[in-house]
């Protein structure tokens, strides 16, 4: 197999770039790290590329809510492109800010349906706003037809990483609720307590091709057994290696 | 689409009679008007979004708006709602940083939509019976005769930043784009002393009356008068917050029957100590805009803490918000790429009744609500883990919260050292555009506040654009080899950072070229602006293209301004014309050095016991007061996470809940970093300043050192919040202070590298009633991690391990929370300096290099009890303890503060080893149980009994939290 090119493409605000691309380069990728810009300039860096990340931040202040510009620019710039690399079987992820602009483009949860989903203000159980949050979860893979937790789910493997979001709230009607379970595109679920109000417990949903996966939590910060809380009580498990393994397998062997 | 018409301009009136014209596709020719769209959330909440603009918009072009800017799953948008009798719209003032706007504009331009002008806001459903207008000065909003401000500025707006009005939109916040006076003045200082003085009142300058003179003397000698942008540039370069003027005075000292003492300047006292310490990884200290360590041969630390106190009193977000950016760009100005924050906040009681705030005083809950959303927001936002810091609550700091905002960096070591400016290099300065925000903050934050501060200080504040910064900041990082000097733009903007870079070398530079967010700024207002997220760099003109380059990559914007010149003058023009032509060496040398008389304190030093009937609900009510319960609440709100490098975060233990004494930062690619511990107590600071600063030192050091810090290589930063220093008493306890700094740094060998004072702390009310802040020192200690394996928390580990207690405990309640919560006046030592401790603290690291500590906890507010309680609430542990041995008298043992202690848990197994290191400086009180109970007992009897849960619940239940 040879060593894919991970592209992470970041707009102003983006900050969690630098983790994911350690997370995809450990887990067997070549990344390499693009201004929104540069992407739109030169769309080769895409083309070359065979997995691509949006990655976590706020990007352009995320003044007008989560993603909505750094979507806008995607679906106007480069709105072809993106659908032709999903096309081409090439894996993407986005991370939190990268799931809320996934989500604004309509990469996800995509098909034909015109279901839509959104990224809310994070809501206690009284359904009041709370603010930005930072904390630990425990996320259950369930999604077989998602290429990135397809592996997870056969070893039963729970991934234990940080949330760092104030609009994370996973809202949909009931009937696209419906048909996302049906159609097994629930990636992940939190089975820590609920940190913001989504439904049904949604951290993560994948598009109907298996290939675009969104989550809200934080997998890139716990790679390494030392960055969980619980390191120095003997804690080992709840790596998500694993994830950032399952889509860079997938992108080597096209 | 109809404008709204209420409130028009007149500038839109203007732009109304020459209609510009846009061709459309689909609707044809579209005018540019007035438009507002409301964004109300779906879910609850009364809070709704404004966006007013001016722009051409075609009906198919507005649904795409609304496609953008409402995502009917979440929110419902309208266009030209009119706003009702009960609703409260917000605004910014022009000139305001407004990112969501500038966002607007941006997403606008992608559809295609030609923006104008674009303002955001908040409208409130607040109910009937408040009113309208807003009372800052601006000419917007008309009175309806019911007019309660008051409330409105209490509950939901600040008019440092905001205007308002209730039943009818407020005015757009554009920017105004009138253009104001160009010219320059030049201004007469008279002959009369007491004429001279009222004009630098007049003008905001804050310089006494030998600084005036000394100014008076230099431009007779030149032959001139001032220009008005030199005589603001002169009060900027000396201000206290920019000149540090108290700490490089001259003192009168006196004690208490009135014999005079010889003491050293204050600054020459730290700087001597650090030099006489000599420790081998102190890189630079005291120089630059932080200083620098090296703890391993392949990088070096750039460490800085801020203060950002009044800015935050009267704007908290804002205040605290640009607080946090200014400390992350001293980091980039050192030539470092920041890797953490930190932030150590002082406020009011959240339960403050109303009628005690001092007129013109914003509540404590805002206060807290906008202070920690502005450090989150900017740390959040530019990608930095927010790590170590504290809250402390205290009445005395209603009128004057204290923030103070810290920032490590790192960098590889054996980088060529920057050796410029040289003559020749280009002057360059990038990042924010340059606009009418943050004008003579360095003079406003070195004068007292009143009432009336709120309102003449408006433009001392602003919002910061951690966005820009975080590009800012990767370019520099990318083009680290592309100048030769750097320094940012903080106090005093372009005056201090371009004055600063051109000392001894002179420079020439064109304001006219400075880049701005909007028209009309005079000379001198763009020379002094503290607009944020800027740096100034020196550049090679060789390497100027590659710089400009680089730059368009990250998307920054820069400019050239001109040159540093070889001359020793600093020249600034506006259009070739020169408004400031002054010899460097006078604004940099120049001011008369201050004389400030120092009466010193004579603390009460007798250790006096305190009795307590119950401990053990004294303890549940220690573990619930403010200062030492749960910070949970706050710490979420921060991302600490980010970057991958956080080993031991602000909480920890089984359920994640218990506060870490240091905190550890290592690269997930490093086996080794630093570890990080704060220390403050001005509660011992009002009472024995002397032996709070020694208190606090090895606290800071004690936390770094549990955590596995390395005790023989801590570098340590002051920040010495204070009151008035023309105050004789005032200035003593600062003297005090520093003296007790010197004399532990040298016990611990731990040289102060940076540091930042803030003085004038102060507050007058109406009836001249002052209102000082505690003397409040803030020390951080920075120590290396030499192996991540070896890093230990707080939390009890395992039932069966051995409870042991290092260090001497003695009857110390001077200051205690024991005292507190006892609501006991009677005085007491606070506590001494403990000349083991450092010798204590080298064989913990010791013990912890080898595993044999487990869990490791300093003693501090609460003393024993609290610790001990503290470590079980963090394992989810229970404990048997005797605490016969540690004093006798059972109080003492449980809740004197006596320094230098620190809890140890050891495993059986381990345990003769660890004697061997500590011998009789160990005493063993029992050991750690399953039954999730804390049984304490003294001479024979059991004097706590509680169970685990009880104590888990009075620490995570804050005492006055809600607001009566």
């Amino acid at each position: 197999m040879s060593t894919p090119r991970a592209l992470v493409v970041r707009a102003p605000g983006t900050n969690r770039d630098g983790d994911v691309a350690f997370a995809l380069d450990q887990a067997g990728a070549r990344s390499q790290r693009a201004l929104l810009g540069q992407v739109i300039e030169n769309p080769t860096l895409l083309h070359e590329s065979q997995l691509l990340v949006i990655p976590g931040g706020f990007s352009f202040a995320d003044a007008l809510g989560a993603g909505r510009l750094f979507a806008l620019e995607l679906v106007t710039r480069l709105g072809d492109e993106l659908r032709a690399f999903v096309a081409a079987g090439k894996p993407v992820l986005g991370i939190c800010n990268g799931f809320q602009v996934l989500v604004r483009t309509g990469l996800l949860p995509g098909g034909d349906s015109g279901a839509s989903v959104a990224l809310g203000h994070n809501q206690n159980a009284a359904g009041e706003r709370v603010p930005f949050v930072c904390d630990w979860v425990t996320l259950e893979p369930l999604s077989t037809r998602s290429i990135w937790t397809a592996p997870l789910t056969e070893i039963g493997d729970w991934i234990e990483c940080p949330i760092a979001h104030g609009e994370g709230r996973f809202v949909c009607s009931d009937d696209t609720l419906a048909a996302l379970t049906a159609n097994d595109q629930i990636a992940f679920r939190y089975t820590s307590p609920n940190p913001n109000g989504s439904v049904a417990d949604v951290a993560g949903i994948c598009d109907d091709t298996g290939l675009v996966l969104g989550m809200m939590p934080h997998p890139e910060n716990h790679v390494v057994a030392r960055q969980h809380p619980q390191y120095v009580r003997g804690h080992r498990f709840g790596l998500a290696n694993a994830l950032f393994t399952a889509g860079v397998t997938h992108a080597a062997a096209l | 689409m109809a404008p709204l018409l209420t409130f028009r301009s007149s500038r839109e009136a203007r732009r109304s009679q020459v209609p510009r014209v846009v061709d459309m596709a689909d609707s044809g020719a579209v005018t540019s008007e007035r438009h507002r769209f409301t964004i109300r959330p779906l879910a609850v909440d009364d809070v709704a979004v404004t966006i007013t603009f001016d722009g051409a918009l075609g009906t198919s072009q507005q649904a795409e708006l609304q496609r953008i800017l409402a995502d009917p799953l979440l929110e419902t948008g309208s266009w030209d709602l009119p706003v009702e009798a009960d609703q409260l719209d917000i605004g910014l003032i022009p000139g305001v940083t407004d990112t969501a706007a500038a966002s607007f504009v941006a997403a606008a331009a992608l559809l295609g939509i030609d923006v104008d002008d674009a303002s955001v806001g908040r409208l409130l459903t607040i109910g009937t019976g408040h009113g309208t207008g807003h009372d800052t000065g601006h000419d917007t909003g008309h009175d309806t005769g019911h007019v309660d401000n008051g409330e409105i500025r209490r509950r939901w707006a600040n008019s440092v930043i905001e205007r308002w009005s209730v039943g009818t939109a407020v005015e757009p916040g554009f920017a105004a784009r009138e253009a104001s006076i160009t010219a320059t003045e030049l201004v007469e200082l008279p002959d009369d002393d007491e004429a001279m003085v009222l004009i630098g009142k007049q003008r905001g300058l804050a310089l006494d009356l030998a600084e005036l003179q000394v100014i008076r003397d230099h431009f007779a000698e030149v032959g001139r008068r001032p220009t008005d942008a030199e005589l603001e540039t002169l009060a900027q370069t000396w201000s206290e917050h920019c000149a540090h003027k108290s700490f490089r005075a001259e003192i009168i000292a006196t004690d208490i029957d009135g014999a005079s003492l010889t003491v050293e300047p204050l600054l020459g006292q730290l700087r001597r100590s650090t030099t006489e310490i000599d420790a081998p990884f102190v890189v630079s200290a005291f120089d630059g805009n932080a200083g620098i360590v090296q703890f391993t041969p392949d990088r070096t630390y750039a460490l800085k803490c801020e203060t950002h106190n009044h800015p935050s009193a009267i704007e908290p977000f804002g205040g605290a918000n640009t607080g946090v950016g200014g400390v992350i760009r001293d980091i980039i100005g050192a030539h470092h790429r920041a890797i953490a924050c930190t932030d150590i906040l002082c406020f009011g009681p959240p339960d403050t009744p109303d009628d005690q705030l001092p007129d013109g005083v914003l509540h404590p809950t805002r206060v807290i609500d906008g202070v920690v959303a502005g450090v989150a927001d900017y740390g959040n936002k530019i990608g930095l883990p927010t790590v170590a810091g504290g809250v402390l609550y205290d009445p005395a700091y209603v009128s004057n919260p204290l923030v103070f905002a810290g920032c490590i960096g790192v960098a590889p070591s054996g980088r060529p050292p920057l050796t410029g400016p040289h003559p020749g290099d280009r002057v360059v300065v990038f990042g924010g555009r340059t606009g009418r925000d943050g004008i003579r903050g360095a003079t406003f934050s070195s004068m007292e506040m009143d009432a009336t501060t709120g309102d003449v200080a408006g433009a001392s504040v602003q919002i910061g654009d951690p966005i820009t910064e975080k590009l800012v900041s990767d370019l520099l990082v990318d083009g680290w080899d592309l100048y030769t000097a750097i320094t940012d733009c903080g106090a005093g903007g372009l005056s201090s950072a371009i004055g600063e870079l051109a000392d001894g070398v002179g420079a020439d530079v064109e304001m006219s070229c400075v880049p701005l967010k909007y028209a009309g700024l005079a000379p001198w207002e763009i020379w002094l602006s503290e607009a944020q997220e800027r740096m100034v760099v020196a550049v090679n003109p060789e390497q100027l293209d590659a710089l400009i380059e680089l730059a368009a990559v990250h998307g920054v914007e820069l400019s050239d301004l001109g040159s540093f010149t070889g001359d020793g003058r600093l020249t600034v023009r506006y259009e070739g014309e020169p408004i400031i032509e002054l010899d460097t060496a006078f604004l940099h040398d120049g001011r008369p050095r201050r004389r400030l008389e120092a009466t010193m304190p004579q603390p009460f030093r007798t250790r006096v016991a305190l009795t307590c009937a119950d401990p053990s609900s004294a303890l549940l009510d220690l573990l619930a007061h403010p200062n030492i319960a749960s910070k949970a609440d706050i710490i979420h709100r921060y991302d600490h996470e980010i970057l991958g490098s956080t080993v031991i975060r602000p909480l920890t233990g089984v359920e994640h809940d218990a506060h870490a004494d240091g905190v550890v930062i290592v690269a997930p690619t490093d086996h080794f970093g630093i570890s990080i511990g704060i220390g403050v107590n001005p509660w011992y600071g009002l009472l024995d300043p002397e032996r709070m600063a020694w208190a606090v030192v090895d606290e800071a050091i004690r936390n770094v050192v549990v955590a596995g810090g390395r005790p023989t290589a801590v570098a340590l930063m002051d920040n010495f919040s204070w009151g008035n220093p023309t105050h004789a008493t005032t200035f003593g306890q600062l003297v005090a202070a520093v003296q007790g700094c010197c004399d532990a740094a040298h016990l611990y060998k731990a040289p102060f590298v940076s540091g930042k004072d803030s003085l004038n702390n102060e507050y007058l009310t109406a009836d001249g009633t002052r209102h000082a802040i505690p003397p409040t020192l803030v020390i951080t200690a920075v120590a290396p991690i030499d192996d991540v394996e070896h890093v230990v928390t707080p939390d009890l580990k395992q039932a069966g391990n051995v409870i042991v207690v290092l260090g001497r405990t003695v009857a110390e309640f001077g200051g205690s929370h024991l005292a507190k919560v006892l609501g006991d006046d009677t005085p007491s030592a606070v506590p001494a300096p403990d000349a083991g401790a450092a010798n204590r603290y080298w064989a913990v690291h010791e013990a912890i290099e080898h595993g044999l500590i487990a869990a490791a906890h300093d003693c501090s507010e609460g003393g024993l009890a609290v610790a001990v309680a503290e470590m079980a609430i963090g394992g989810r542990l229970g404990l048997e303890l005797d605490i016969s041995l540690v004093d006798d008298d059972s109080i003492t043992a449980l809740f004197s503060e006596s320094v230098g202690r620190i809890v140890c848990e050891v495993r059986p197994d381990h345990l003769a080893e660890f004697k061997q290191l500590f011998g009789p400086d160990g005493v063993i009180i029992g050991h750690v149980t399953d039954t999730l109970r804390l049984v304490i007992a003294g001479a024979g009897s059991a004097v706590i009994d509680l169970d685990v849960d009880e104590l888990v619940r009075a620490f995570n239940t804050p005492a006055g939290k809600a607001r009566s």
